[in-house]
């Protein structure tokens, strides 16, 4: 078995699992409870709160704890709109961000909010000016994702805060850096953000655990109403094992990111060329240079992504295609299709992407039997 | 032990020699013969799976999805979400793997579009049959095949039996729920690499059986509706999607006098006697559709009786009966047969009916069967006209 896709989520690392171990089983206390049962809880998410801010170059006091990234975006894009209707009722996003947060902001049109989506290049990247032209007088938030989830292209951070604040010094810039943070480093405060949203099960933490990064100052309005936990921005008891183990991977992940992005572009460079070798007429979806070193998104001409997922499933490669719907039917990508690629691409794209556990050996398997499974998925589309 | 199962035993032995080219790809050992399976997410199709897996299969399921998200007909309804749910449910305790895969397009631009388009002008259309012809025993069959599979499966009541090479299909032991009627269009080369594993069970045994493997579809009540009509309402649909059969118009009598007014012929087959808002002293029935005019012709009961029918689209299990040859035709999902005369080839036939028959709509299928074994099906095919006895 051969796991390809670790953009969808990775193994836990060793000592994420150790400190997540540690805190189901032994200091199971409530973080917020006085005696020492608590206290030792408290301890072990305030220590992952410290090395989750490092990781991100921020301060622990700007980090709030979530169930996953998904709701961090959703407490970033609707708690930033819920506090600053009364500045303005203007966001802007892109077309391919993440779910979390196009539909996030699409609940809000529908409440009355006034939404631009800005386009992205066929490169998929967000040129910072398209960013600086849709910003107007009355925009409270900006929302672009750091590190695209499906073709892993990186964005200029910090060229498309310069240009929002720009356009508007007030405006707020949000972004989803879920799939940035251990595969590129990341520095909240040299991107300029005002917030954004980390997962732990993307850097070989656990599921169910993420963070939203808040500057200091910036005004949130509460999505989840309850004993006011973290400084009220967050109700609910604290999932110490989940904060201690996404520390612990936020650490790891943070001091091995360049070793790793190395060892990793290696390993993209001959997927690719060995790609290129058996299916010449290949596409490389997205700016191959401005990408995270494990992602290689492809599209095969006259193949079906569905097709192809299933046959690479049947040869033990783990990898993806499109979006899962809810039935678990694959739809065409958003993503693609927001990058200009016409459906019939899209239908035929297959993600690979590459993490800490990839191997040699995992770009081999790959390699033997995509030539025959190409040939196979094209009969069928 | 019914005698399906030992049937199906005898056929695994031919399908694992034909079975030669496939495997290779998987990780399971390549001699065992490899069976895709058609899951909807009820019982039929559950059984179905976890009798392929019995007989030492290779099983994959497959579930398909048929349309866009947020057109789901029901929660419950076939290929739905919980339909989804069910289905990877069986799928994990008989431990094979399971994939949904999106056929919407495919199915809406054929099975919905033949629908509407029949709708329109006036005929009765029966999806079921086209998402066979077009969708399962088409694009599905091409799909397992590329996919390494020996056989497709499905839940249908209906058998097959293979002697002197020859492969024939049978109705369902069981003949309140036998299917074989939506199968007509299956020809030696798809039926040769077709098993439906329930065609030997009657309702109770399945639904049996399922309860002693555990199977959480055991007692899911039989979908009845069109897939694609949201809660049955099949003249909503119709007022929504066909325009062309929604404007109110003349209802005639045989002579062609303006007796009432209909609120789209869509809303009306051919037979129909209820809800036509024609008062004329005795009991009137819709005769035909005259989609061109708007019209909708009633009449008297005598007037509903056919002599003769036209089919198009005509396809033959074996080889195509002799002209005039007696068959048994049945032109209802779960209607009485009549015998009748029939002379065509794969393409067109005509049928000649030893009596009259009542209301045989154009657009329905007529499934022909045969007179020395009423169980088999010789082949079927589209009415695209009729003529009065």
């Amino acid at each position: 078995m051969h796991y390809l896709d670790h953009a969808a989520t990775t193994p836990i690392v060793p000592e994420a699992k150790v400190a997540l171990l540690a805190f189901l089983d032994g200091d199971f206390g409530n973080p917020s409870s006085v005696h020492a049962y608590g206290r030792a809880a408290r301890r072990g998410v305030e220590d992952a709160r410290e090395q989750v801010a490092a990781a991100i170059g921020a301060s622990p006091a700007e980090i709030t704890f979530t169930a996953g990234g998904t709701e961090a975006d959703n407490l970033a894009v609707k708690g930033v709109a819920t506090k600053l209707k009364g500045n303005g009722n203007h966001i802007v996003t892109t077309a391919f961000e993440h779910h979390a947060v196009l539909h996030s902001v699409e609940h809000l049109q529908d409440s009355g909010f006034k939404v631009s989506v800005v386009e992205v290049g066929n490169d998929g990247l967000v040129d910072p000016g398209r960013i600086r032209d849709a910003v107007r007088r009355d925009t409270i938030l900006v929302s672009v994702m750091a590190v695209n989830n499906e073709i892993g292209t990186v964005q200029d951070m910090a060229g498309i805060v310069a240009a929002a604040k720009d356009a508007n010094r007030s405006t707020l810039v949000h972004s989803d850096a879920v799939q940035a943070l251990g595969n590129i480093p990341v520095d909240v405060h040299r991107w300029g953000v005002d917030l954004a949203s980390f997962s732990a099960h993307k850097l070989g933490g656990p599921k169910g655990v993420g963070a939203l990064f808040v500057r200091a100052g910036v005004p949130v309005a509460t999505q989840l109403h309850g004993g006011g936990h973290e400084r009220g921005l967050r109700s609910g008891t604290l999932n110490a094992a989940g904060a201690a183990a996404f520390g612990a991977a936020a650490e790891v992940a943070a001091k091995e990111v360049h070793a790793k992005a190395e060892r990793l572009l290696r390993l993209r460079t001959r997927l690719l060329e060995g790609v290129r070798a058996a299916v010449p007429d290949v596409v490389v979806n997205g700016d191959l240079d401005a990408r995270v070193p494990g992602n290689l998104n492809v599209s095969f001409p006259g193949g079906s992504g569905e097709t192809l997922l299933l046959l690479l499933d049947a040869a033990g490669i783990a990898c993806s295609s499109g979006s899962a719907c809810q039935s678990g039917a694959l739809d065409p990508s958003h993503v693609l299709l927001a990058i200009g690629l016409e459906p019939r691409l899209a239908d035929a794209s297959i993600r690979f992407s590459l993490g800490r556990a990839s191997t040699e050996e995992d770009v081999s398997a790959v390699l033997e039997v995509l030539p025959e499974i190409v040939e196979r998925a094209r009969k069928a589309a | 032990m019914t005698s399906d199962h030992h049937s199906a035993k005898k056929q695994k032995a031919v399908v694992a020699r034909g079975s030669g080219g496939a495997g290779g790809l998987g990780r399971r050992s390549p001699q065992r013969p490899k069976a895709v399976v058609a899951m909807s997410g009820g019982v039929d199709s559950s059984v179905a799976a976890a009798l392929m897996v019995e007989q030492g299969y290779a099983v994959t399921g497959i579930m398909l999805k048929l349309w866009r998200q947020g057109e789901t007909n029901t929660e419950s309804g076939c290929c739905s979400v919980g339909a989804a749910d069910d289905a990877r449910r069986v799928a994990d305790l008989l431990e094979i793997p399971f994939y949904v895969l999106n056929f919407a397009e495919r199915f809406e631009s054929s099975v919905v579009s033949d629908f509407r388009s029949a709708y329109a002008s006036g005929r009765t259309p029966n999806p079921c049959v086209r998402c066979n012809q077009w969708i399962k025993f088409d694009a599905l069959l091409e799909r397992a095949e590329v996919m390494g599979a020996d056989v497709l499966v499905t839940g249908h009541y209906a058998r097959v039996r293979t002697d002197d090479g020859r492969a024939r299909l049978l109705r369902g032991v069981d003949g309140r729920k036998d299917q074989s009627y939506v199968l007509w269009m299956l020809t030696q080369e798809r039926l040769a690499r077709c098993r439906f594993p329930v065609g030997g069970m009657n309702k109770k045994e399945t639904r049996a059986l399922a309860a002693r493997l555990g199977l959480r579809t055991a007692t899911k009540p039989d979908s009845q509706e069109i897939c694609f009509v949201r809660g049955g309402d099949l003249g909503g649909y119709i007022s929504e999607h066909v325009s062309e059969a929604s404007h109110r118009g003349a209802v005639v009598d045989e002579r062609g006098r303006v007796v009432g007014e209909h609120h789209g012929f869509g809303r009306y087959t051919v037979g129909q006697r209820k809800g036509l808002g024609v008062a004329l002293g005795r009991p009137v029935y819709v005769t035909s559709i005259d989609a061109s005019s708007n019209r909708i012709v009633v009449g008297e009961r005598k007037d509903l009786e056919i002599a003769s029918a036209r089919l198009e689209e005509v396809s033959f299990v074996g080889p195509a009966p002799r002209p005039g040859e007696r068959v048994l035709v049945q032109h209802r999902a779960h209607g009485d047969v009549t015998p009748a005369r029939v002379t065509g080839a794969n393409g067109a036939a005509q049928l000649l009916f030893e009596r009259p028959i009542e209301a045989v709509a154009p657009g329905q299928s007529a499934v022909l069967y045969s007179v020395a074994d009423p169980d088999e099906l010789v082949g079927g095919g589209i009415v695209a006209s009729t003529e009065a006895a």
